[in-house]
C-alpha cells in the first residue's frame, strides 16, 4: 500500500504543520538537505496558496516507488474561487499578492513535475512531484 | 555530474587555501569560482550545501550549532533561488523576444520597400534610419502611367512596434487606392477614413503627399499635419518652407484636404522629411529648423543621390 498522509490547511500554522510533514518523508526517503529544502519550500508555497486565497484546503504528501524510482508526491487541493486563467499565473514575475512570493512558477521550478487543475467556483488541485536520483 | 563534482573539488581546494591563510588570492579563486557557479547554473542553496560538507570534512569537530546554522541559512537562500531561477528564465524570453523582433524588422523592411522612380526630368534620393529596430517612418514612390510620380511621406506619432505595424497598414491602403485617384488630396482623404477606421483612438500619423507631373513640371501637394518640407529655388537661391495645412490622420473620417500647387523650374529642389529628423538630438540640442536649412544650403550644391 501506498504511504499517505494529509495536513489541513486552515491557519497560517498548518503551514508549518505541511512543511513538518514533507520534510520528514523527504528525509526518510533519502533526498539530500538541498532537496529537501526545495521540497519543503515547494510544499510551504502550494499551502500558502491555499492559506491566502482558497481560505481551506488540504496538502497530502505521498511516498511513490514506480519501475524501481523513489519519489515524493504533493497534493495540494482546495475548494477555492479557482484559477481563471492558468497560464497567466504561471508565467514568471506574476503574483497576485504583488509580493515577493515564489508563486506557482516557483514551485514549479524546484520539482520535477508539476500539475495544476483548476475550475472557476469550484477550485484547485495541484499535484507536484520530485523524484530521487 | 562530472562538472558538479569538479566545481566542489575547486570549491573545497580554494576554501581550504583561504582557512589557512587568509590571502587575497585565494578571495580571488572565490571570486572566480563564482562566475563558474554561474555558467553552470548552480543555485544559492546548493553552495551552501557545498559549504557545510566542506566544513565537515575539514574540521570534522566542529560544533553542531555552527553546522546547524547552515541549515537555516538554506533555507532563507531558497527564496534568492528561486529569483535567480526566474531572472534566468526571463533572460531567456527577453532574448526570444529580440529575435523574434529582429525577424520583424526585417519582414517589415520587407514590405515597406520602395523603388525609386528613374525618370530623366528629376533626380531622387531618400533615407530613412530607424530610431530604434523597428521603423515608425515611411516614404513611398508611385509611378502612374502618364509618367506621374507620387511620393508619400508619412510619421506615426508614437515609435517602436505599434507603430511600425500601423505603417505596414498605411503601405498597403496606399496600394489598393485606385489607379485614378492619386491626387494628393484625395489619397490623404481615403487613408484619413482607412486610419480613422482601423487604427487605434490614441495613435495618429501625420503624413505628406505630393505628386509630381513632369509634362506640366508641376508638384501639386498636401499635408495631414506633417512636419513641413522645404523648397530650394534655384533663380534666387533661397530656401523657403512648403508649408501646408491639414489635420493628422485618423482624428475625424470627415477631413477634407487642400490641395497646393508648385512649379518647379530647373534646378529647384524639394526637401520632404519627417520630424525623426528635426527630433534628432546632436550634442547642442535638438536640430533647429534654422539650422537644418544651413546644412541644407551647404549640401545642396551636391547631387542628391541614395545616401
Amino acid at each position: 500500500m501506498e504511504f499517505q498522509s494529509c495536513v489541513k490547511i486552515i491557519n497560517e500554522w498548518d503551514i508549518v504543520a505541511a512543511r513538518q510533514l514533507g520534510r520528514n518523508v523527504a528525509k526518510e526517503l533519502g533526498f539530500g538537505t538541498v532537496d529537501q529544502a526545495r521540497i519543503t519550500t515547494a510544499i510551504s508555497e502550494l499551502a500558502r496558496n491555499i492559506y491566502l486565497y482558497a481560505g481551506q484546503g488540504s496538502v497530502s504528501i505521498e511516498k511513490l516507488n514506480i519501475n524501481g524510482k523513489s519519489g515524493l508526491k504533493i497534493i495540494a487541493d482546495d475548494q477555492g474561487p479557482g484559477i481563471e486563467d492558468i497560464r497567466r499565473v504561471m508565467e514568471d514575475g506574476y503574483t497576485t499578492s504583488g509580493g515577493l512570493g515564489a508563486g506557482l512558477p516557483g514551485a514549479k521550478r524546484l520539482m520535477d513535475d508539476f500539475d495544476i487543475e483548476s475550475i472557476p467556483g469550484e477550485g484547485t488541485k495541484i499535484i507536484a512531484t520530485k523524484w530521487l536520483r | 555530474m562530472d562538472i558538479r563534482e569538479n566545481m566542489e573539488k575547486k570549491y573545497h581546494e580554494a576554501l581550504s587555501t583561504y582557512l589557512k591563510d587568509q590571502n587575497e588570492q585565494a578571495l580571488y579563486q572565490g571570486q572566480k569560482i563564482s562566475r563558474l557557479h554561474i555558467k553552470y547554473n548552480i543555485s544559492p542553496e546548493e553552495i551552501i550545501s557545498m559549504h557545510k560538507n566542506n566544513l565537515m570534512e575539514l574540521y570534522p569537530e566542529l560544533p553542531g550549532k555552527v553546522l546547524d546554522s547552515f541549515d537555516f541559512l538554506l533555507e532563507v537562500m531558497m527564496g534568492y533561488g528561486i529569483a535567480y531561477r526566474e531572472h534566468q528564465s526571463l533572460r531567456h524570453q527577453q532574448q526570444e523576444l529580440k529575435t523574434e523582433i529582429e525577424i520583424a524588422a526585417n519582414v517589415q523592411h520587407t514590405l515597406l520597400e520602395t523603388e525609386i522612380p528613374d525618370i530623366k526630368a528629376l533626380e531622387i534620393g531618400a533615407i530613412s534610419v530607424p530610431a530604434r529596430q523597428m521603423n515608425g517612418d515611411y516614404y513611398h514612390f508611385v509611378q502612374d502611367e502618364n509618367e506621374r510620380i507620387g511620393v508619400g511621406i508619412a510619421d506615426v506619432i508614437g515609435k517602436g512596434i505599434p507603430a511600425a505595424l500601423c505603417m505596414s497598414m498605411i503601405k498597403y491602403a496606399m496600394d489598393s487606392l485606385p489607379e485614378h485617384r492619386h491626387e494628393p488630396n484625395s489619397v490623404l482623404e481615403s487613408l484619413n477614413r482607412v486610419v480613422e477606421h482601423n487604427v487605434d483612438p490614441s495613435m495618429f500619423i501625420t503624413m505628406f503627399y505630393g505628386l509630381y507631373d513632369p509634362h506640366d513640371r508641376l508638384f501639386s501637394y498636401a499635408s495631414a499635419g506633417h512636419e513641413p518640407g522645404f523648397y530650394y529655388d534655384a533663380a534666387t537661391g533661397t530656401f523657403s518652407d512648403l508649408d501646408a495645412k491639414g489635420l493628422l490622420l485618423g482624428v475625424d473620417k470627415k477631413t477634407r484636404y487642400r490641395q497646393y500647387e508648385k512649379k518647379v523650374n530647373r534646378g529647384d529642389m524639394i526637401i520632404l522629411l519627417s520630424d525623426g529628423v528635426t527630433e534628432c538630438r546632436t550634442n547642442d540640442g535638438f536640430i533647429e529648423g534654422k539650422r537644418l536649412l544651413v546644412s541644407l544650403k551647404r549640401i545642396c550644391i551636391c547631387k542628391p543621390r541614395k545616401w
